[in-house]
């Protein structure tokens, strides 16, 4: 009972309907075409799937990557701050938005879907008056031109040659990513609670888990993987748009959901969500490579949830088969 | 050996409850509870709906903190702020359908909250091979055989889940093992099944709290009843002092059975 099986069938599907029909797909040129918005999507993703599997959503996980675009573009280029120093900044704020998420969400109790709806909205108008406020555009630009972009520029955004073929550094770090979130998971006691928490609050905290402080950690590494990305974004592009990130979130669920995640929470795996992304990445380039309209991208994607949806809830019945 | 005269018992109890109570507001859940918990014995805390049994094992349990009354452990009184003292009290307790997690292996369930690790600083891991192996082991020592250690508990029957938890509880050396009515939703075998764990968990000298409100399960394997009736206590009667039939007439409130008894029975025809 792998969560990710599903997913890892769907990739193995996907690559092979265009790498038969694409030789651009199939190439290496190609490849590293397309693990490219999987491999930013996949850092995402992969929190998303912790966060889900501890039983709660975060529907501000995408703004908060263009929140921590802008902190970082603002305080470099505004604040005229080593772009390390920006960087910092950047992940105090995620962590403090993370930590707020999850505080707020363990003291009311109220649906993680309604408290970070709020979040979200608020973001999205703090995100577009803050950058208009200080450089009365929608756009911070310039991040190049700041000190300590070179060695950012090679942590966040270089590239790697690998057999003649350049691969951006960001899908190492989602491999890595993936590696350490499944390490987490299934070989620390914090792995162990982030099931139990999932699975049945009130369950685990009889038995001692420290439900409350496992939900704000899940939430705060929710932000500080937007953080990552939201960094990535700013010093690839050098420019970031104050509407960054927005509508991401829902892609976020889609992925961990597509990776065997349950909506209801206690079940799924970080490589499952990685998948989902690779899945996302291969359609979104496959379908023009094939000439296709755009379109049916999003005809794919809802396709396979839907397909995602009802596998994972049989996982569920079946786990459940003799429940009472 | 289980002092079921308790005539020898002149060490301080594990447990002793003084005159507790408990309001929910303005409704008084509980009021002037006493009774004793001894090692190697059976109490059982019997009651119909409502009348204060979940209630009371929060008590025990650090859930709630009682209003009144007093909590003595050992002889010496407590006041638990949180579960995880009474845990650490070695009070442990299995919960009617809050036991397990349903979605989780039966080995990571064995071990929740109390991980085994190995390694150090940022490299402390959870040692999964010993969780598996202990679970097993466990297991097998209180007599359940189980085909996986790996299967989900939720795929697992419900006296094999509260045996399981049994299990977790003696392995982990609690000294009262408190059950929330663990055979209220269990067939008769199975029910049995349940209560020969219960019997095994008493001899190894553990200080059982089994809340019932059926007195047939209780009456075999309790040393000890305290009667509940809306909260408050119809008395605590070791197992000398009453028969079954005296007891199940005092939980469903002695007249009021007769009363039923009387009514339902087919008119002379
Ligand atoms: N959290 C609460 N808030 C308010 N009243 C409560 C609460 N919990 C229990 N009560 C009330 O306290 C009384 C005792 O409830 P309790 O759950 O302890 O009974 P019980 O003996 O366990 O019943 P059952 O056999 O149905 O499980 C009931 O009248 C119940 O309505
Ligand atoms: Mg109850």
């Amino acid at each position: 009972m792998k969560p990710e099986l599903g997913a890892l069938i769907g990739a193995v599907a996907v690559f092979t309907f265009f790498a038969v029909q694409s030789e651009v797909f199939r190439s290496a040129r190609g490849v590293a075409n397309w693990l490219d918005p999987a491999s930013t999507l996949g850092i995402m993703a992969v929190a998303v799937a912790l966060l889900m599997i501890g039983g709660h959503f975060d529907l501000s996980a995408g703004v908060m990557v263009g929140t921590t675009a802008l902190t970082v573009g603002i305080v470099a280029v505004e604040f005229r701050q080593n772009l390390w120093v920006a960087i910092a900044v950047a992940l105090v704020v995620a962590l403090a938005i993370g930590f707020s998420n999850g505080w707020l969400v363990t003291r009311t109790g109220l649906p993680s879907f309604i408290i970070t709806l709020g979040t979200f909205l608020m973001l999205q108008g703090l995100n577009l008056g803050l950058t208009k406020l200080f450089t009365s555009t929608v756009t911070v630009g310039g991040i190049d031109d700041v000190p300590g972009y070179a060695a950012a520029e090679w942590v966040f955004a270089s590239r790697l040659s690998v057999a003649g073929t350049e691969f951006r550094v960001a899908i190492l770090w989602w491999v890595l990513f993936t590696a350490l979130a499944t390490w987490v998971l299934l070989r620390t006691r914090f792995g162990n609670w982030v099931f139990a928490t999932g699975g049945d609050e009130v369950a685990a905290r009889n038995v001692g888990v420290p439900a409350r402080r496992t939900t704000i950690t899940l939430f705060m590494t929710t932000a500080a993987a937007a953080w990552f990305v939201g960094v990535t974004l700013a010093v690839r592009l050098t420019s970031v748009q104050a509407n960054t990130g927005i509508g991401q979130e829902l892609i976020f669920i889609v992925a961990a959901v597509i990776g065997g995640c349950l909506l209801t929470g206690g079940f799924g795996s970080a490589i499952g969500a990685s998948l989902g992304a690779l899945i996302f990445g291969m359609t979104q380039l496959g379908i023009p490579y094939l000439r296709w309209d755009a379109d049916w991208f999003y005809f794919f994607l809802g396709a396979m949830l839907l397909l995602a949806v009802l596998t994972n809830r049989l996982v569920r019945r079946y786990a459940e088969a003799a429940h009472r | 050996m289980s002092g079921v005269g308790g005539g020898a018992t002149q060490s301080p109890p594990l447990l002793e409850l003084r005159d507790v109570g408990k309001d929910y507001g303005s409704v008084i859940a509980l009021d002037g509870i006493s009774t004793t918990v001894r090692a190697g014995e059976v109490t059982c805390v019997l009651g119909d709906n409502g009348a204060g049994k979940s209630t009371l094992i929060k008590i025990l349990s650090g859930v709630h903190r009682p209003d009144r009354g007093e909590l003595l452990l050992d002889g010496r009184p407590v006041a638990f702020g949180a579960p995880r003292d009474a845990l650490d009290a070695g009070i442990a307790t299995v919960y009617q359908d809050l036991a397990m997690i349903p979605l989780m292996a039966i080995w990571r369930n064995f071990f929740l909250g109390a991980e085994p690790t190995r390694g150090w600083g940022p490299f402390r891991r959870f040692d999964a091979a010993t969780a598996r192996e202990t679970t097993r082991r466990a297991l097998a020592e209180m007599g359940i055989d189980l085909r996986d250690p790996d299967q989900p508990v939720g795929t697992l029957s419900g006296g094999e889940r509260q045996s399981v938890a049994i299990a977790r509880a003696v392995h982990f050396g609690a000294r009262v093992l408190i059950l929330d009515e663990p055979t209220s939703a269990l067939g008769v075998k199975q029910a049995g099944v349940v209560l020969r764990y219960v019997a095994q968990a008493r001899d190894r000298g553990v200080g059982v709290v089994l809340i019932t409100h059926n007195p047939h399960h209780a009456y075999p394997v309790g040393d000890r009843f305290l009667l509940l009736n809306r909260g408050r206590s119809l008395g605590s009667f070791a197992k000398g002092e009453v028969d079954r039939d005296e007891l199940t007439r005092l939980m469903a409130g002695g007249a009021e059975l007769d009363q039923l008894t009387h009514e339902l029975e087919r008119p002379p025809s």
